[in-house]
């Protein structure tokens, strides 16, 4: 009896000690980055919130700068003053940001949390973690939306993204981003180019100026948006008759401010958001860094983030975790891009081709833009 | 005048004048100036700190990237030195290169910075960006064979400590070396490469094995300085290895008997046997692009510490291998985006003078009390958000928009022929002179307010017509407070870019935009600079020119 009261004290101290020891080399302050509004909310509410109340004394601060991301990034390594912790970026960014030596290589078995079903983080994640220093968080889509009742009478309902070349049975103004990224292949793939020879035929002058030719035909119709709050906007203005934009942002239109709007899913390109670690933090703030990312990319964390923004949970094992939202009581599944229903045709972005003709393209487009 | 001049002359003459103290009255008048003069530099010297400090250092090493090119010799610097000798005839530089090539990408990708200098290159050419990337992991594979065949003839070579006596020697050190890897790892990485590492090349393996012992030495001091793990118990990279093979095949050792003589004579004897290390053909597997002309022409190109490419790319022309040459049609879009932003730039001055010229004459010619509320009025503009004021002018402006709905509910145009007046040039103007329209007024009513009334008056009393008083007397004297509004208006419509961003769709956009474009998507901040020092230089010109015709001094702000 009191060898095993001994023992247990003993464990007890060894235990307190143990605890008392992660918690001093840890930072007891974090910053974080991310887009604002409603996606960084749902992160708050999803994994802040809990993990500040599992880390007594955690205090936390937002930067609302996840656009320009790479550019501060770069020049605060510059400076020598990096004073971010975890960053919330696309996948194309992340890229960016590891293959100019500015966010850290993660081995996701290492530091990830296991699925629920048991299964390594790189199984759970698969094909998502595009770049060795990105950890995927949500899948979400560019895709369309229309307002049937600015169709013309008796026209049916769009069923194919080709709907925004038509201008004689869809007349009127459409709202697309101002960049090539998705409209050329959009404009290709209604050219008459099959979804597999898309970046083969991308990838030759012919092919971009095929595509600017196809985007020609509608380019004094189009409003070109930089900000994709703008395209929900516009729609529910009667600006437009139909427009791009990023699910999430059609979802909020519709569902939580009610607006007539009706979604076309097809070819909608998904797109990869997650985190990124910057390079050489400090150790007391990496450990800290490494101890949340472990924490918020678990299976039910990320599954919880679906209950408030409408973008599909990046692991495998979330996915049947996913339920309703949380004010308005509605099933989430049906509005993700991932269900199948709206995944009946759908294209990924292609982050190699991207990284390489991205300069290179956008100056053509640009050009094509300004004339 | 006369007299004044022969007293002076006098007073030169008969010795200098003394102060009270019996020093040369100049000397201590200098010396009370001086002290008078350091007073006021010191008072200033916050400021003047300041100003240099957060304002000119910046800008100045902003525009100085513009022309800074050193990232290539940096990342591969010995590739660089091999083609500075290539005259650029042949299709593919001489096979020393790629050798050449092999050693510095080793280095760059085991310091990750080999995608850095592929982004960099891939604003010249497309795809490069992901030739780098690809080659950066292909490298490890090159010379494969020859390693195998070294690892299976002796264990030792798969020792660290082994590899360390070696390379250590036994004799006296060769610190040139040394300090050479240091400064090319330093340039590298960006960081410094100072302290002891616990290792220093011995000088008979230097001068028996030179690439060995350097690649070596860059190992050591990567492992220490970077990785903090102790040289004698790391295994040497493969580059060590391959760099040993390549060593082997020349050189003499029946003179050397320092450590590992006995491994080395095996190690030469049984590489003889293997063809040697073929590197454009081992490059060529990594990926086919790397025997293709345009990549090294494109390498070649660039390898200069200083290139003139960004300001070329910044007037839409491109360096090529016979010269600077214009851009193909569909890629250039520098040149209208300067001439248009000037042109809307004096659009925007023009309108705000057409508006804020009455505006002014009211305020300054009211009654008080009202004056001072047409005052607030003027200024209620620059308490508001700038995103929200444009973002208004989107809803007044649109094809929805209440301009809109208005003129259509008053039967002016039909529902079907709305007007367009965002999303173009003229929603830029108009958005813009709203928002820099309290530049104008304020230095024209500063102005206009030192202007007596009397003389309107007496213009008046002597006959004028109420047109001929205010166009002969009372304009000219308004003309500094113009001068000095329009110079505000427009250097500030220069460089704007949110509302042009938001309200100029297509052909409303400025070459702010693009600026922002490449310093904050793109990366391309060479370019971004070279964009903004032309634009700097456009407005130091139209100072110059402005000064010439209208004269500064003509210009009040009050």
């Amino acid at each position: 009896m009191r060898l095993t009261n001994t023992l247990m004290a003993t464990s007890a101290l060894t235990l307190a000690l143990a605890g008392a020891a992660t918690a001093q080399d840890m930072s007891d302050s974090m910053t974080a980055v991310s887009w604002g509004g409603a996606y960084q909310s749902s992160q708050q509410k999803a994994y802040v919130e809990p993990y500040q109340a599992a880390n007594d004394g955690l205090s936390w601060s937002w930067d609302e700068s996840s656009n320009e991301a790479v550019a501060k990034l770069r020049a605060m390594e510059e400076a020598g003053n990096v004073t971010w912790d975890i960053v919330d970026v696309v996948a194309s960014d992340a890229i960016r940001l590891c293959d100019e030596g500015l966010a850290m290589e993660i081995d996701h078995d290492d530091v990830l949390a296991k699925g629920d079903d048991g299964s390594d983080p790189s199984d759970d994640f698969g094909d998502l973690i595009v770049s060795d220093c990105f950890v995927p968080q949500i899948v979400y889509s560019t895709t369309a939306a229309y307002r049937p009742d600015l169709l013309p009478d008796g026209a049916e309902a769009p069923t194919s993204i080709c709907a925004f070349f038509d201008m004689d049975a869809y007349p009127g103004k459409r709202a697309l981003e101002k960049r090539p990224i998705n409209n050329m292949e959009w404009a290709l793939y209604c050219d008459g180019v099959s979804k597999d020879e898309l970046y083969d035929v991308l990838a030759t002058p012919e092919g971009q100026e095929r595509a600017l030719a196809k985007l020609g035909t509608i380019k004094d119709q189009v409003v070109w948006w930089s900000a994709a709050a703008e395209p929900p906007q516009l729609l529910a203005d009667g600006e437009i008759v139909m427009g791009s934009s990023y699910n999430g942002r059609w979802f909020s239109a519709i569902e939580e401010q009610g607006q007539p709007f009706a979604m076309l899913w097809d070819m909608q390109v998904f797109d990869l958001d997650g985190w990124i670690v910057p390079a050489d933090l400090p150790e007391d703030r990496l450990a800290r860094v490494m101890d949340f990312l472990s924490f918020a990319t678990d299976t039910q964390r990320l599954a919880d983030q679906a209950a408030y923004i409408s973008y599909g949970p990046a692991r495998l094992s979330s996915a049947p975790l996913v339920g309703q939202h949380a004010e308005l009581g509605i099933d989430m599944a049906p509005h993700m891009p991932t269900d199948p229903d709206n995944a009946a045709n759908t294209l990924l972005y292609n982050y190699e081709f991207w990284a390489d003709y991205r300069d290179d393209i956008d100056a053509k487009f640009q050009s094509w833009l300004a004339q | 005048m006369s007299a004044t001049a022969s007293d002076q002359s006098d007073a030169a003459d008969s010795g200098p004048v003394l102060a009270a103290d019996g020093t040369p009255l100049k000397k201590s008048l200098n010396r009370a100036l001086r002290a008078q003069k350091l007073r006021a530099l010191a008072l200033i010297a916050p400021l003047l700190i300041f100003v240099l400090m957060a304002f000119i250092a910046p800008i100045g090493d902003m525009l100085f990237r513009s022309v800074e090119n050193r990232i290539v010799s940096n990342t591969i610097p010995m590739t660089a030195r091999v083609l500075e000798d290539w005259d650029g005839e042949s299709d593919l530089p001489p096979p020393a290169t790629f050798e050449a090539l092999y050693y510095d990408l080793f280095l760059a990708a085991e310091a990750r910075r080999h995608t850095r200098l592929g982004t960099r290159l891939n604003y010249e050419q497309t795809g490069l960006s992901s030739l780098f990337r690809s080659s950066g992991r292909g490298v490890d594979d090159v010379g494969e064979d020859q390693r195998d065949l070294l690892e299976d003839l002796d264990p030792q070579w798969e020792e660290a400590g082994f590899w360390h006596g070696l390379m250590q020697g036994n004799g006296d050190s060769d610190r040139a070396l040394l300090l050479d890897q240091r400064a090319r790892l330093a340039a590298l990485a960006g960081e410094s490469f100072q302290g002891d590492i616990g290792f220093t090349p011995g000088e008979d393996i230097v001068a028996l094995l030179p690439q060995t012992a350097r690649e070596y030495t860059a190992f050591a001091l990567f492992t220490v300085i970077e990785d903090e793990d102790v040289v004698a118990e790391e295994e040497p990279w493969e580059s060590v290895y391959t760099a040993l093979v390549q060593d082997l095949r020349t050189a003499d050792l029946s003179l050397y008997s320092g450590p590992g003589a006995a491994e080395l004579t095996r190690a030469q004897a049984a590489l003889a046997e293997l063809p040697p290390i073929d590197f454009a053909a081992a490059f060529e597997q990594i990926d086919e692009d790397w025997i293709a002309p345009p990549v090294w022409d494109t390498i070649k190109m660039y390898s200069p510490d200083y290139t003139t490419g960004y300001f070329l790319n910044a007037v839409d022309m491109q360096k090529t291998t016979d010269g600077p040459e214009m851009r193909p049609e569909g890629e250039r879009i520098y040149a209208t985006l300067f001439k248009r932003t000037l042109f809307m730039s004096l659009m925007i001055t023009f309108s705000c003078i057409l508006l804020a010229y009455p505006v002014a004459f009211l305020l300054s010619n009211l009654p008080m009390r009202s004056a001072n509320m047409l005052m607030i009025l003027v200024l209620l503009p620059f308490w508001t958000s700038l995103l929200v004021r444009t973002s208004a002018w989107k809803i007044m402006l649109q094809q929805q928009g209440v301009i809109n709905d208005v003129l259509v509910w008053l039967g002016l145009v039909g529902d079907d022929a709305r007007l367009v007046m965002i999303n173009n040039q003229l929603g830029t103007i108009i958005a813009m002179t709203h928002i820099l329209l309290p530049f104008m007024i304020l230095p024209m009513y500063s102005v206009m307010s030192t202007i007596p009334e009397s003389y309107t008056r007496a213009a008046k009393s002597l006959g004028a017509t109420n047109w001929t008083a205010f166009w002969r007397v009372y304009f000219p004297q308004s003309v500094p407070g113009i001068g000095a509004g329009s110079i505000l208006v427009f250097i500030l419509a220069i460089g704007y870019y949110i509302t042009p961003e938001i309200v100029g769709g297509t052909t409303g956009t400025f070459i702010s935009n693009r600026i922002a474009y490449h310093i904050s998507s793109s990366l391309n901040w060479g370019l971004a600079a070279a964009l903004g020092s032309i634009l700097f230089a456009v407005v130091l010109v139209l100072y110059w020119a402005y000064d010439r015709i209208v004269g500064i001094d003509n210009v009040k702000l009050g």
